[in-house]
């Protein structure tokens, strides 16, 4: 079966997808939304890691995109809980507050 | 066909990404990555990797965006609260991202013909092959990450509970 997509719309999209993700972290003071936008950014790097599979005849890359959705569920619940632990202390949610490293 | 599914799919993707980015309530922005990673899917079903679309479904809008949603039910997040940046960060936020679309854009041009034109396998993504080259070339990797999901367990818990808690 010849495919009928052509791989560069699926990497257009792709670069689509992550720099609206850049563009999310840039943007929002908000950690919960940084944090999404970083999820965008890994399905971004997913969706084409799964087309050159795909496009390539090799199944290792849809196992990479395994085992990134497996990363990305122990990041999600390691910074979800590391977000918390900040809302306790400094009641807000604002990445702006969290500027002692600065300078 | 098979390219307006395409066309369309995208589009929705594109539109409910940007809807995260510029929605103001968090929850919306929540339900606006939930479409989009329906639509990842849908383009995960178009590329024949039917295992990993059921996986993507279940992992992402299943476990990790009620997580999401929890976390932000939880600390009470609502339009009032949002923290905005000032117009001109906004702004040089869009411009850097879009110089940076242009980079990518770029940078992978003609990357397509390093791709040959070849007939695909189909059953390329189903459960039997994946999990045979999983379980074989990735036997390794594959058992780190149950160490790496354990850790990730143990360490979430530690920092969630209540610091309260007398030893």
């Amino acid at each position: 079966m010849i495919n009928t997509v052509p791989i560069e719309y699926y990497i257009w999209l792709a670069v689509a997808l992550f720099t609206i993700g850049v563009m999310g972290v840039l943007y929002r003071r908000n950690a919960i939304i940084v944090f999404m936008c970083i999820e965008l950014m890994l399905n971004a790097v997913n969706l084409l890691m799964v087309a050159f599979s795909s496009y390539l005849n090799d199944p290792a890359g849809q196992v990479f995109v395994f085992f990134i959705m497996a990363v990305a569920a122990a990041e999600v619940s390691v910074g979800l809980a590391i977000l918390i632990l900040m809302y306790r202390n400094t009641k807000t949610i604002d990445i702006d507050v969290l500027n002692r490293l600065k300078w | 066909m098979t390219l307006n599914v395409f066309y369309f799919i995208s589009f929705v993707a594109v539109l409910s990404a940007l809807m995260v980015v510029f929605s103001k309530n968090p929850v919306y922005s929540v339900l606006y990555l939930i479409i989009t990673f329906f639509c990842i899917a849908g383009h995960y079903v178009l590329l024949n990797a039917q295992f990993l679309a059921v996986v993507h479904v279940i992992v992402y809008a299943g476990a990790i965006m009620v997580l999401f949603l929890y976390v932000i039910m939880l600390l009470n997040l609502n339009e009032e609260s949002e923290p905005h940046k000032r117009t001109i960060l906004k702004v040089m936020a869009a411009i850097c991202s879009g110089l940076l679309m242009v980079v990518l854009i770029g940078a992978l041009k003609g990357t397509e013909q390093m791709v040959p034109q070849q007939a695909t396998d189909s059953g390329i993504g189903l459960v039997k092959n994946l999990g045979k080259v999983m379980f074989t070339d990735f036997l390794l990797p594959f058992e780190i990450t149950s160490v790496l999901l354990l850790a990730a367990m143990v360490g979430a818990i530690m920092l969630g509970k209540s610091e309260t808690v007398k030893r």
